[in-house]
């Protein structure tokens, strides 16, 4: 993160897209949203998926293996902005301090 | 050095042009691929014959008018960062208007080329020639080269490409003349054929272009952390131009025979007072010494051409021998101890041990005419100022007060 | 040191052009010129940038020299001076600054020598034309600038007559070129010289 002048590109050029990857705004969390599968609709059906398409950080993992629907976090981006909590109409995810 | 304007090999034709034409008619040898202005007066001929050139399907050029300069500027930041060779003009208000996107084009390190046809600033409104505009775009990050003729405005805008494109220096350049003194008056220009301008601006090898299948962000937001380091860049980028001014030029006097030099010097070497100035008033400035050699006053013209990068160190060489320098300069800088180029000529002049005086004078705002007359009064009073040794730091000259 | 005393155009003549806005001031000027640099001569031709509005006084400005110019003023002291307008003799003195042993070229139905007492010049040359009514029974038209245009060279020799109407000729080609040439030529044959 301190490169000399020499070493960066020109003119603040970004050459790599999506670069914003190597910087882990995970760190930015004062509360992280907790899952609960009870009322899940993806969990239950793989429906809804609200949660992943408000996440402004892409951090909800959902996937599916062996017919059974997967549901995860990726910590290194969750900035803990409660998106996927205020968006879920079953309220199962719920904001707790870090 | 001494400006050699030798019209040698090879023939191309040689025609009356005004400068502002003589810069259009580069501009089309140039093989430029996109051209955006706005017109403004007295730049307005270099755009109007351009779009002539474009209507009668002598350039494949895109031209894009636009509704203002700001747009104008940013539509060449634009297309140059897709890689075109990118040309504008303006002056005046319209400068002004483009101010903001200029520290864009080269903080951006866009290598477009901006004919300026120097004019003051409004109010008063005013259509004639000063310095005003340009010297206050001094610290934007552009090249600045000031033009004495047509035949050297054409020449000028043909290497700017070669210098703003530089891979070591990927800056943007204004090729400046003085308003109407020289955008509106004809004079013999030589041209080169269109196939030795061709070979000699080539064509440009743009540097991380925005390519669709290569995807860059150009132009993010850049803070605390690394923004100073991007200004580093751009100010070594800078210190590069003397360099590459001097190989192009080379490079060009080869071509043509001709060259001008960072600065040109005039019958300076056992001068007591070298006049310095650049543009128009050099010229008349030179026509003066002519006249005042004759009566035995050892004087002699430093005419600067590149303003920016300023040239310190070898003209305070250039200075060192003279007892005064006598600096004319068509701006004011409300409020500054002196004006820009009397700053620039004081600071460079600063550390030698033995300093030249420096006197500064004002002339010539508002297209009001510089004849020589006023250059002698101007002579005269820094002999009067070297012999009582003391001089004030500027004052205004052929001005009723 | 003053400057009245020095010479700062040596080896360059200089004309200064008057006329209104509109009759061509700007283009005769820059047709002479353009004629002087096709006979090898280096150039400066510019208009006074004044307000260049129909009717309004304006000025022009050339310089021919052998070789490059470097002066960039307005011209103060003319070698030649062109009037084209008669009614603009009223208004300024054309006369004012004119060499000692200048040229001064009128259109005007006065003789050079009603011109001389008119502004007391005793020495140079004064060269007078009626080109109003020259222009107007070939052309039909108050384009007075090119019969004026042509008395003021065959009078000073700046540059060859058929320089200058070659430039006429190639800026405007076809039946107007040839009824200003007519006109330069009438002008030209009718030209008082004193």
């Amino acid at each position: 993160m301190s490169k000399k002048s020499s070493e960066i590109p020109m003119a603040g050029n970004i050459l790599e897209p999506g670069n914003a990857r190597e910087y882990k705004t995970g760190g930015w969390r004062a509360e992280r949203p907790k899952h609960n599968p009870e009322d899940c609709l993806w969990i239950k059906n793989g429906t809804c998926a609200l949660c992943c398409i408000f996440c402004p950080d892409n951090a909800i993992k959902l996937s599916e293996k062996d017919g059974k629907f997967l549901y995860a976090y990726d910590y290194d981006y969750c900035k803990g902005c409660g998106i996927c909590a205020n968006e879920c109409p079953k309220s199962c995810i719920t904001m707790e301090a870090e | 050095m001494a400006a050699t304007v030798k019209m040698t090999k090879p023939k191309g034709s040689i025609e009356g042009l005004t400068g502002d034409a003589a810069i259009a008619y580069a501009l089309k040898q140039c093989d430029i691929d996109v051209l955006s202005a706005y017109p403004i007066t007295p730049q307005t001929i270099i755009v109007e014959d351009y779009q002539r050139f474009f209507a009668e399907g002598q350039v494949k050029t895109k031209v894009i008018p636009v509704e203002s300069e700001h747009s104008a500027m940013s539509a060449c930041i634009g297309a140059s960062a897709a890689g075109a060779r990118v040309a504008t003009a303006s002056a005046s208000a319209g400068l002004a208007l483009m101010w903001e996107v200029l520290y864009c084009a080269s903080g951006m390190r866009q290598p477009i080329v901006l004919a300026v046809a120097n004019r003051a600033l409004s109010a008063p409104i005013n259509i004639h020639n000063d310095w005003s505009d340009s010297y206050g775009a001094r610290d934007s990050g552009f090249i600045q080269m000031y033009c004495q003729s047509c035949q050297e405005a054409y020449d000028t805008t043909i290497m700017s490409f070669r210098i703003a494109e530089n891979h070591n220096v990927l800056l943007p350049a204004m090729v400046c003349i003085d308003g109407f003194i020289l955008s509106h008056n004809v004079e013999r220009v030589e041209l080169l054929p269109d196939e030795v301008v061709r070979d000699f601006v080539g064509v440009r090898v743009p540097v991380q272009p925005l390519d669709t299948d290569k995807p860059i962000t150009m132009g993010p937001l850049c803070l605390t952390d690394y923004y100073f380091e991007f200004k580093e860049q751009e100010d070594k980028a800078m210190r590069e131009v003397f360099k590459v001014y001097k190989d192009v030029e080379a490079e060009f006097q080869k071509v043509t025979g001709r060259s001008y030099g960072m600065y040109e010097t005039y019958k300076t070497k056992d001068a007591d007072i070298i006049m310095l100035t650049h543009s128009s008033p050099a010229g008349t400035a030179k026509a003066v010494v002519d006249a005042l050699r004759e009566q035995g006053e050892k004087v002699g013209v430093l005419r600067m051409k590149l303003f920016r990068p300023f040239p310190a160190a070898e003209l305070a060489k250039e200075l060192s021998s003279a007892k005064a320098v006598a600096v004319f300069e068509k701006c004011l800088s409300f409020g500054a101890p002196t004006n820009p180029l009397a700053l620039e000529v004081r600071t460079a002049l600063y550390d030698l041990p033995k300093k030249p005086m420096v006197t500064d004078f004002v002339v010539g705002l508002g297209g009001r005419d510089v004849p020589p007359a006023t250059i002698v009064e101007g002579y005269n009073k820094t002999k009067q100022y070297l012999e009582k040794g003391k001089a004030p730091l500027y004052e205004t000259l052929g001005v009723r007060k | 040191m003053t400057a009245m005393a020095l010479d700062f155009s040596k080896g360059i003549i200089e004309v200064t052009w008057h006329g209104r806005g509109g009759q061509g001031v700007v283009t005769s000027n820059q047709m002479l010129g353009k004629a002087a640099l096709s006979e090898g001569n280096y150039i400066q031709a510019f208009p006074e940038f004044g307000p260049e509005r129909t009717g309004a006084p304006v000025r022009a400005f050339l310089r021919i020299s052998k070789k490059p110019i470097q002066l960039y003023s307005q011209v103060y002291q003319p070698d030649i001076v062109v009037c084209i307008d008669p009614t603009l003799l009223s208004v300024v003195n054309p006369s004012e600054g004119l060499k000692k042993d200048g040229t001064l070229v009128l259109n005007t139905t006065l003789t050079p020598a009603q011109i001389r007492s008119k502004y007391g010049l005793k020495s140079g040359k004064v060269v007078t034309v009626d080109a109003s009514t020259i222009a107007m029974q070939i052309l039909g038209r108050p384009f007075y600038n090119m019969p004026t245009l042509a008395a003021a060279v065959k009078a000073t020799g700046a540059v060859k007559m058929e320089t200058v109407v070659a430039e006429v000729l190639s800026r405007y080609p076809g039946k107007v070129g040839e009824l200003n040439k007519k006109a330069m030529e009438r002008a030209a044959s009718e030209v008082n010289i004193e």
